[in-house]
């Protein structure tokens, strides 16, 4: 297929509607708006609706509801709106109601900076809400990333009956460069899908047989749905576990790092390759669940280091890496944060700190 | 072999979109890989634009690099800027209507082009980015000739009744790029 | 020969209602119920409910329900709404929900013109939670967040009318105040949940109706002495009557039980 040169945002959109999103809902903020201005032009074209929401919070909500529908929903944000998705997502997840939530991330905390940065790893992994529900995370690296992972996303939010989140950040937002577009999912199939989740959705059923969304606890075993939950989230293991290995097969050292920082490592390691550096890149393409086996079975008899990369002070899936390093070979880092966005030059600087630390 | 240009003057300057000719035309017309990226901030008018083109055989790590092999600066506030960030050996390509060639850099080439004042004697302010884009592919040979006049017509479509005037100051742009590389062989 | 002259609404299920005695959920249930069952929607009727005392009415009603994070009832109410154009989608949201944490959905679905019915259950307190300041709470009412009473002085405001409020807005199609303290106030109320569901299947946008209900257990008041409350002092303060219908000619006029 020919390849196009598009927006981060753009494509990310674009791939949604190829993956039969026919709702979205959203509120301004930067470095997101690319996404809900293509909306608002491309869904009408296909029958699709649009709403500019009032709010963050109204934004959510109305997924939630069209959600509840049988149709495919996205919703986009930035960063400290995305903490006001907070309740929605949660929403979402204790009903078991299918939604894809971008996230093009900027800086923080509060209102931070308008400008890349990766420091709603934890948020995005570990706590998107209340009540100790888990989401798929996925974190691309590049725009063709991006358009790939939103179009399965909407496949496993609708296979989990979960959100589905995707963990962006503002340079692969606004920066372009050439992707290949899925393939669209022809109106038939997209009703056909609707149709299939019918009985799950909240409208249209017969009196014998009312549908009612379970948020929370009223007239039912509500541990019984948290013990559902688990045994779904038990399936990741086998089928969402997913991470990238880099020139590692014979590294000494390691790069982890995820997103945008993993792409500019890679860079570095092909720099420090020839330079004669024996380094390597282990990155998880899905954050959550995190592929702690990838960093558990790391050889450690040869690898005398990791660096963990991030756009984020202080490092946050450092938390991760460490969880399955348990102390085996140290852990540096190579951070940067208030706007600043990873160069090969500073990744280069930490790389050969760290080599002189651990191998003289 | 990675390629990549930072592109710096006043908003209103036209820098994004000799940043977004030279990206598009190299997806549209290469195997080569390319990214764009736009700086961004705050402030919808006034201040500085800049932009990142990378263009290379090989996959792109950064977008955004600490060092660049090429810079466009269109006026003095952007020369202070990002002038610490050309590699020695780099290419300087500058718009001496707006700034003093005099950049006290020996380790770089320096290739002059009055282009605000060669677009007002054209009659249309508007068109120094693309007289200093052919500045730039005429010193570099980066990307075809071809390749730019079709990218022009695609990203300035819009207004057809501009594109000749558009080509001459391409053309005229070319020139002076052509003849810099004769000089800094 | 026998005839039928009277049976349950098919609307609802045949449970024990657990709301307190005098409470007027169930009144306001049975009237949906009934309203569905006649304008035979029964399959396509879908309730938004908002948290607090009115999420407990899913327990009760038979058609397709979900329930909206708190005040967020006419966002959530919107999505569906937007993608499943066919069903008849209502929210059924207290006075907390609606009008303070969901004031802002209120007002922007309210303002979009969304073709949604709001059924907004007004008895000036926090009811679940055990008898909070309501942004309807009367002036002088006592609550457990104004022990001495509501009192503008200490910055407890004024009551909010919510027909009026949304009256200022150009998009909303028709709203209204009633209340059921007897046989005609109760019909009115029937017949206004008719007509906001009504206008929603000709298309017509926005209708909220605004039923002054009774909060007897935090208000500490018997059923009766409840009603009595109603009329004395709830009316007062949010007269009843058609605030605005763009469906009807008299539209703006103030009629009154």
């Amino acid at each position: 297929m020919a390849k196009v040169f598009m927006k981060g945002c753009e494509a990310i959109a674009e791939s949604a509607v190829r993956a039969g999103c026919r709702f979205f809902a959203g509120y301004p903020i930067t470095p997101q708006n690319e996404i809900p201005e293509y909306f608002a032009r491309r869904l009408p074209e296909i029958g699709g609706t649009f709403v500019q929401g009032e709010s963050e919070i109204a934004s959510v909500n109305m997924i939630y509801g069209a959600a509840q529908t049988g149709t495919r929903v996205m919703s986009s944000s930035s960063s400290t709106g995305i903490s006001l998705y907070s309740e929605g997502i949660s929403f979402l997840a204790s009903a078991r109601i299918p939604a894809v939530i971008v996230n093009v991330a900027r800086g923080g905390p509060g209102i931070g900076d308008i400008r890349p940065a990766q420091m709603d790893y934890l948020q995005a992994t570990k706590a998107s809400g209340n009540g100790g529900f888990r989401m798929i995370v996925y974190v691309p690296s590049t725009v063709q990333e991006c358009v790939d992972m939103v179009y399965e996303a909407f496949d496993v939010a609708f296979r989990d009956e979960n959100p589905v989140m995707i963990l962006a950040d503002g340079v692969l937002g606004t920066m372009m460069e050439p992707v290949v577009l899925p393939e669209m999912k022809s109106d038939a199939e997209v009703q056909s899908l609707k149709d299939a989740h019918r009985p799950k959705a909240i409208v249209g059923h017969p009196l014998a047989e009312r549908a009612l969304a379970h948020p929370g606890n009223i007239g039912e075993d509500h541990e019984l749905r948290n013990k559902q939950a688990a045994a779904m989230y038990e399936t990741w293991q086998t089928n969402s576990l997913r991470a990238e290995h880099f020139m590692d097969e014979d590294a000494d050292i390691l790069i982890a790092s995820y997103g945008i920082s993993a792409r500019v490592s890679k860079a570095a390691i092909r720099d420090l390759r020839k330079e004669g550096y024996k380094v390597g890149l282990i990155r998880p393409l899905i954050a959550s669940p995190f592929p702690y086996a990838d960093y558990e079975n790391i050889n450690f008899d040869r690898v005398k280091g990791i660096l963990d990369v991030e756009m984020s002070i202080p490092a946050l899936m450092k938390w991760d890496v460490e969880h399955a390093v348990r102390g085996r070979t140290p852990i540096r880092e190579c951070l940067r944060s208030g706007g600043n966005i990873m160069t090969k030059e500073k990744v280069l600087a930490e790389a050969h700190a760290l080599i002189k630390e651990v191998l003289g | 072999m990675e390629r990549n240009l930072i592109c710096a003057g006043f908003g209103g300057q036209g820098v994004m979109m000799i940043g977004t000719l030279l990206a598009f035309g190299t997806c549209n017309s290469t195997d080569k890989h390319v990214t764009y990226f736009p700086s961004y901030g705050a402030e919808m008018r006034g201040g500085t634009a800049n932009c990142y083109v990378s263009i290379s055989d090989e996959e792109i790590g950064a977008p955004v690099v600490d060092m660049a092999d090429d810079l466009i600066i269109m006026n003095q506030p952007s020369l202070v800027r990002f002038l610490p960030k050309l590699k020695p050996g780099g290419n300087l390509f500058l718009n001496t209507s707006l700034v003093d060639p005099d950049v006290s850099r020996p380790d770089i080439r320096v290739i002059e082009a009055p282009v605000t004042e060669m677009a007002m004697d054209m009659g249309n302010a508007k068109i120094l980015n693309i007289i200093m884009l052919g500045v730039y592919v005429g010193f570099t040979d980066i990307l075809d000739k071809k390749v730019l006049l079709d990218a022009m017509n695609v990203k300035l479509g819009k207004r057809p009744d501009l594109l000749p005037l558009n080509y001459e100051a391409f053309e005229k742009g070319y020139s002076i790029g052509a003849a810099a590389k004769k000089d800094n062989p | 020969m026998e005839k039928k002259v009277y049976s349950r609404t098919i609307g609802i299920n045949d449970s024990i209602s657990g709301f307190c005695p005098g409470c007027m959920h169930s009144t306001i249930h049975k009237f949906i119920g009934e309203v569905e069952e006649e304008l035979g929607i029964v399959e396509r009727l879908v309730r938004v409910e908002g948290v607090g005392c009115c999420g407990l009415g899913q327990k009760y009603v038979t058609h397709d329900t979900t329930l909206a994070p708190h005040g967020r009832a006419c966002a959530v109410a919107t999505g569906l709404k937007r993608t499943s154009p066919d069903s008849i989608v209502y929210t059924y949201q207290g006075d907390g929900d609606l009008a303070s944490i969901g004031l802002a959905e209120t007002m922007h679905a309210a303002n979009r013109g969304e073709n949604i019915s709001v059924i907004f259950i007004n008895n000036a307190i926090y009811g679940m939670t055990g008898g909070q300041m309501a942004p309807t709470t009367l002036l002088g009412m006592k609550t457990t967040t104004t022990p001495g009473g509501r009192d503008p002085e200490k910055k407890h405001g004024y009551p909010m009318h919510m027909c009026e409020i949304l009256n200022q807005l150009t998009a909303p199609y028709y709203l209204e105040r009633v209340t059921i303290i007897d046989p005609a106030s109760a019909r009115r109320t029937k017949a206004a949940i008719k007509k906001a569901f009504q206008y929603q299947m000709e298309g017509r946008g926005f209708c909220m109706v605004e039923i002054v209900t009774s909060c007897p257990t935090n208000w500490g008041l018997t059923p009766v002495k409840a009603l009595d409350f109603i009329r004395e002092n709830m009316l007062k303060e949010f007269p009843l009557g058609v605030i605005r219908d763009h469906g009807c000619e008299k539209s703006g006029s103030s009629e009154t039980n």
